[in-house]
């Protein structure tokens, strides 16, 4: 599972999945202008305060539906646009192991699209249309630039998902300006802390929501002994950072670390393979500590999915391999969450990830901010967003809130192996004085951020 | 659990006290198993099982037809709607729907059938003599609950993502209001007097109390219970005395039955049930309310007039849905 990680490899994974599933690529493609949620690119049309018909979502009601759903009355031309943007950073960066987890094009977007047609069909009875448009770029300061060209033509709220630094460029681009960003991407706590900013939002959830996510299932286990192998990575290391976090938290122990070196820019694939990987892995993990988990810190899987069932001893994975925490699981059906699968694999023909959960659950804050403001003004509806009164559904069984110190959406967070939910933490004993959410990730005493109090 | 299992032994001596007199009507109870495909057949004044019998897939919604003939059950997992002889328990028919269906309710003249289709953010009314698809309502995304009004002219669908309650002209068969309520309504239920619309938030964690004549809000009722999280109230189930003046509030993980007073709109006992309770349904003469209780496997009994729990009967894993014939 491509669980934690916020970079996309769109650039490697273009072509090959073109050439994997070109057809079906088309058909949504089809679909999606039939149902007129159009993705406009950068150097297309500017963002526009009133959308024309052609970008105008008319009666999104239920894509490849009954005929019923096609009769459904279009958004009237006064509805109260509300412009959104979702912008990516294309980053390069090596493919996963798994043919599995090689990234879809529209990763993150797919998940937006749905949630502005689901915003859409209660815009019908609001009399708000959502509008959506997309920039990809490779260049981080171009990146930034076109995004602060949408703004100032009257996009306000932006989804992004982009590397730390680019998404610090960005926030103190568009600050003063009538511009919210959430972030969907990027589980950086230093985004949370140190490097907070006031004009960002955190759908996704933090790297140490997801290592306290895992870990409380790991003591309710009374798996207590971890023993640690780090990839070379800068977020495998923020990773590993996380799990010794969480330990001292939660009483586990890092029987011992080993660090995991491995070829960079070596072909994901050959034939074969899998002889020398069968000896390896069983010695690199020989003599071990006595320990009751391997916890392993890989966040681009380029090696972590070898570690189970190849262990020296009969231990389970967890980490970024094997058991993983995330912010959602395509076999989820718990909370009429089968529903939700449901309406993303038919707009997408796939299943729904959690980079695109995170974005569906950002477009959700916005429109449920239109709906429970029954507005369009942007100061109202961030104002609404970070406001205790805000609260909205996303398939986990609770109302997700802000957290008022530094804008991280507190939700439950699944423990999931590859085709199945596990838990869902936090765990029962896992007890906190106003929110048993707030035991997962970084709580208000400890926290850095400072945009938000001043 | 072990709270629950504590309390066995004593509401067993409670329901020996509290035994129905022998001139108490008895009725039959249909609850539906939904991890089990199955429908319990409960003797209501005996409070026992008398008779399981095997259903389709994952059976959630239940109703009855108003000549009680027939049992009327959502089989989600088979994208169908079932019906069953009440007596015989053999499979009449089947009727349409769209995927997943969930609640359903009839028409007070007994026709049509009206089903909440979740997938497709559609009401869809059948007839259910013909079995033909009439027509499919518009509403918001996730439909779910369905309320009708006693006078059959308005119905209530809520949607679980749009969050609102729609109010459907039976005539027009149109969306003429929609009131935005909090989040996740799973219910709607109109009083008696069809002077008030109770909808069940159930992430919001309350219940709104719409005015059907002028859709204006009357207000909301929040629930608070001592040790609980606020995010284990999970209102769904709804059901109202036949004088109005209490409603029953199943409360889901909470593990509790709120009872409200309709004209204060606030709590005034919680009656400790089984786990995870959802659905509701009073015996006809309003004497019984009874739980399914989702997670522990079980029916509970309410002694209305008493606002006591009186007896807990095991049916089969995950009971979902009840209705009570009068027979």
């Amino acid at each position: 599972m491509a669980a934690t990680k916020a970079a996309i490899r769109r650039r490697f994974a273009g072509k090959f999945l073109f050439a994997l599933c070109g057809l079906a690529l088309a058909c949504v493609l089809a679909r999606e202008l039939a149902i007129g949620v159009s993705p406009v690119r950068a150097e297309d049309a500017p963002a526009s305060a009133a959308p024309t018909e052609a970008t105008a979502p008319g009666a999104p009601a239920a894509p490849a539906s009954k005929d019923g759903a096609e009769a459904a009355p279009p958004p009237n031309k006064d509805a109260l646009v509300v412009p959104m943007l979702i912008a990516r950073e294309m980053r390069d960066e090596p493919l996963p192991i798994s043919l599995l987890d090689l990234p879809p094009a529209d990763l993150g977007v797919a998940g937006a699209k749905l949630a502005t047609a689901d915003n859409n069909t209660t815009g019908r009875f609001m009399n708000q249309q959502f509008t959506l448009e997309e920039v990809d770029e490779h260049d981080p300061g171009k990146l930034v630039e076109d995004v602060v060209k949408k703004v100032d033509a009257g996009a306000h709220f932006i989804l992004a998902d982009m590397a730390p630094a680019t998404l610090l460029k960005l926030a103190d681009a568009v600050r003063g300006k009538d511009a919210l960003i959430i972030n969907y991407g990027a589980p950086d706590d230093r985004l949370r802390e140190e490097d907070c900013r006031a004009n960002v939002l955190h759908s996704a959830p933090a790297r140490s929501m997801l290592a306290d996510a895992l870990t409380q299932y790991l003591i309710w286990k009374k798996w207590n002994r971890w023993l640690l192998v780090l990839g070379p990575g800068d977020n495998d290391k923020l990773f590993a950072d996380a799990i010794r976090r969480s330990a001292k938290r939660f009483g586990g122990k890092i029987v011992e670390e080993r660090p995991f070196v491995y070829e960079t820019g070596a072909s994901r694939r050959s034939d074969g393979g899998y002889e020398q990987i069968q000896q390896q892995i069983p010695t690199f993990t020989q003599s071990a500590p006595e320990y009751d988990v391997l916890i392993v810190a890989d966040e681009a899987n380029v090696f972590g999915d070898y570690f189970p069932y190849r262990t020296w001893d009969a231990r389970p994975v967890a980490g970024t391999a094997g058991l993983v925490a995330a912010s959602w699981h395509p076999a989820i059906e718990l909370w009429g969450g089968t529903q939700f699968q449901n309406r993303f694999k038919r707009l997408s023909d796939r299943y729904l990830r959690p980079e695109d959960y995170n974005a569906w659950l950002a477009v959700r804050m916005i429109g449920e901010a239109a709906s429970r403001t029954k507005s369009n003004n942007f100061k109202e509806l961030a104002t609404y967003l970070k406001s205790p009164q805000f609260e909205v559904a996303g398939f986990k069984g609770v109302g997700l809130s802000v957290r008022d110190w530094n804008g991280q959406v507190r939700q439950p967070i699944p423990v999931v192996t590859p085709k199945l939910l596990v838990s869902v933490s936090p765990q029962p004993g896992f007890l906190h004085q106003t929110s048993e959410l707030d035991t997962l990730g970084i709580d208000k005493p400890e926290t850095k951020c400072k945009a938000y109090t001043q | 659990m072990r709270f629950k299992f504590g309390f066995t032994p004593l509401l067993g001596v409670l329901a020996a006290v509290a035994a129905p007199t022998p001139s108490a009507l008895a009725y039959t109870a249909f609850v539906t198993n939904e991890k089990d495909n199955s429908v319990s057949v409960i003797d209501t004044e005996k409070m026992e099982v008398t008779k399981t019998f095997k259903v389709g897939q994952r059976p959630r919604g239940v109703i009855l037809s108003n000549d009680a003939k027939w049992l009327i059950v959502c089989t989600s997992d088979e994208n169908l709607i079932q019906v069953y002889d009440t007596k015989t328990y053999e499979l009449v028919k089947t009727l349409p729907s769209g995927p997943d269906p969930e609640l359903l309710t009839l028409h007070p003249s007994g026709n049509p059938l009206y089903v909440a289709n979740e997938d497709d953010n559609l009401v869809t009314v059948i007839d259910i003599n013909s079995g033909k698809v009439v027509t499919d309502i518009p509403v918001g995304v996730e439909p779910e609950g369905m309320g009708m009004s006693p006078d059959g002219k308005v119905l209530v669908n809520t949607s679980e993502t749009t969050n609102m309650a729609h109010f459907i002209d039976t005539e027009t068969k149109k969306t003429f209001d929609n009131v935005l309520v909090d989040a996740r309504p799973r219910v709607a239920m109109f009083n008696n007097a069809a002077t008030q619309l109770w909808v069940s938030s159930e992430v919001g964690g309350t219940v709104t109390v719409i005015n059907p004549k002028d859709r204006k809000i009357i207000g909301k009722v929040n629930f608070e219970i001592p040790g609980i999280t606020r995010q284990a109230i999970q209102p769904v189930g709804v059901r109202i005395t036949k004088d109005d003046k209490l409603a029953f509030v199943a409360l889901g993980p909470a593990n509790r039955v709120a009872v409200v007073d309709t004209a204060t709109l606030q709590v005034i006992k919680y009656l400790l049930v089984g786990q995870r309770v959802w659905q509701l349904a009073f015996t006809p003469d309003y004497k019984y309310l009874l739980t399914t209780n989702g997670a522990s496997n079980d029916v509970s009994f309410i002694d209305v007039a008493a606002l006591k729990v009186v007896k807990s009967v095991r049916v089969g894993r995950y009971p979902w849905g009840v209705v009570v014939a009068p027979f």
